[in-house]
């Protein structure tokens, strides 16, 4: 192969002025975590509460359930990226569509991919929800029942903290496909990890080096990820179960 | 609500949308579904060889794949192909080779990693007796594994393979970044030419979720009828 590595090239500046690459692709990184996190507190808490409204008895909460799920789950991450930064500012009142779309960079970049982020990961954590609250035995619904708990006292002290411990593992993925999909804001034009990668690329035609720093640091930030949770897994562990290993699939 | 946008530009563009954009994306979808499913099954067979050095450098690429963000994978591919066929072709020089082909060999080797992860588990969801029976016969691996273990394996999987389908048919719409005229690529470009950015956008949002709901309802009715009674 006929290419001149140089990698070097990190610790020369980079021509926006903030100081050098290796330090530009840092501060990506840190735009990377800050969008998967808010993008993963919007989905915790709207998947959860979509996944267990799922699982009750009324026919239409369910329905209603389903149709959030299959609208979300069906359009491509980068459609709904475009729809959250060019489409929705229009169609809010003027005034709000406005505010959004003058927010100073990287902010009206940064708000509607965490919204479109957090939207399109709740659906995956509501699946991920109602298959855990669906896994307990028929059983403990009812003896909540029995025990004269209402409907919700049931899901708040017997189905859902059963079922959050259960689902612990397949969560941890999710949470690794919030970070890898959060190099799809790049597109809208948020400098992101990914994002940085390719401005340090155009910038300074290190095409290789800029993509494998890019790499190497997406593997380290996976594996610290992996080993927290599984830090977390063991203390959460229900005694007496087989524990489930992450599920295939997805992105 | 709709005062004052323009529908129109939908059916101006439609030709383009459709025969230029949509064909694009079926056809990266459909090859890189038979590619991906194809190299799938060998890292597949790699990952359970008895060959430590196998099934470390198949699991070691798999494990790679899936912890990369797919645009950061369709960007090393798009810099490192022309390299590598300048390498293999000529003096060593990047040879340009297009967009498409780039996202072929992107997704194709991508997904590769992500139906290897299902079809690893439809092997091992095949009793150990049968090959037990087929070396017993005197079949040697190969035969053993294509007559009687992935034929199995497939059908076990069929439904699961279908739906990795309809994610990568959701995925190649990536290709945006680098700069393919797929069906969103289409559609992107027809917003910024007509500045029509809301009717474009919503339509490819409409489509994209047509098509996946459809095939996602067809997967789930065949997922019913080939259920196997045990």
């Amino acid at each position: 192969m006929n290419y001149n590595w140089d990698w070097r090239v990190f610790l020369a500046a980079e021509p926006g002025g903030t100081g050098t690459y290796l330090k530009y692709l840092v501060v990506g990184l840190g735009w990377t975590l800050a969008t998967a996190l808010a993008a993963w507190a919007i989905a915790l808490l709207l998947g959860s509460v979509i996944g267990t409204l799922r699982t009750t008895p009324h026919k239409w909460v369910v329905r209603l359930g389903n149709a959030y799920v299959e609208l979300f789950r069906n359009v491509p991450l980068i459609v709904q990226m475009f729809l959250w930064f060019f489409v929705v500012p229009e169609l809010l009142p003027k005034a709000l569509g406005d505010w959004i779309k003058q927010m100073p960079p990287p902010w009206s970049q940064y708000l509607p991919a965490v919204m479109c982020l957090g939207l399109f990961t709740s659906v995956r954590v509501a699946e991920q929800v109602k298959a855990g609250i669906q896994s307990l035995s028929r059983g403990q619904g009812m003896a909540g029942t029995a025990l004269g708990l209402t409907l919700a006292q049931t899901y708040r002290f017997v189905l859902l903290p059963m079922a959050f411990r259960i689902v612990l593992p397949p969560l941890t993925s999710e949470f690794m496909n919030v970070i890898k999909n959060s190099s799809v804001a790049l597109t809208i034009g948020l400098l992101e990890l990914t994002g940085r990668a390719r401005a340090m690329q155009e910038f300074s035609f290190k095409v290789f080096e800029a993509f494998a720093a890019a790499t190497v640091i997406y593997l380290l930030t996976n594996l610290i990820v992996v080993f927290a949770m599984r830090a977390l897994e063991r203390k959460v562990r229900v005694p007496g179960l087989i524990s489930a290993s992450p599920s295939a699939g997805g992105h | 609500m709709f005062a004052g946008y323009d529908f129109d530009v939908i059916q101006r563009s439609w030709v383009y949308l459709f025969k230029e954009g949509m064909a694009f994306t079926l056809t990266l979808t459909f090859l890189a579904m038979v590619g991906g499913i194809f190299f799938g099954t060998l890292l597949a067979m790699m990952r359970l060889s008895k060959f430590r050095l196998l099934s470390m450098a198949a699991g070691g690429y798999v494990n790679l794949m899936r912890s990369l963000p797919l645009v950061l994978v369709i960007f090393w591919f798009f810099f490192l192909v022309p390299y590598i066929y300048g390498a293999i072709r000529g003096d060593g020089k990047p040879i340009p080779i297009g967009a498409f082909y780039s996202a072929l060999i992107t997704f194709t080797m991508f997904e590769a990693a992500y139906y290897c992860e299902i079809m690893r588990a439809g092997i091992q969801s095949i009793a150990r007796g049968q090959v037990w029976a087929g070396y017993a016969l005197g079949l040697d691996y190969w035969q053993t594994m294509g007559k009687i273990v992935l034929p199995q394996a497939f059908r076990n999987m069929l439904p699961v393979l279908l739906t990795q389908t309809i994610i990568l048919f959701q995925d190649t719409s990536l290709v945006y970044v680098i700069s393919a005229t797929d069906f969103f690529g289409a559609a992107a470009k027809v917003a910024n030419r007509d500045y029509r950015l809301v009717e474009m956008y919503t339509f490819a949002a409409l489509v994209y979720f047509v098509i996946s709901f459809g095939l996602s309802s067809l997967v789930k009715n065949l997922q019913t009828r080939i259920a196997i009674i045990r």
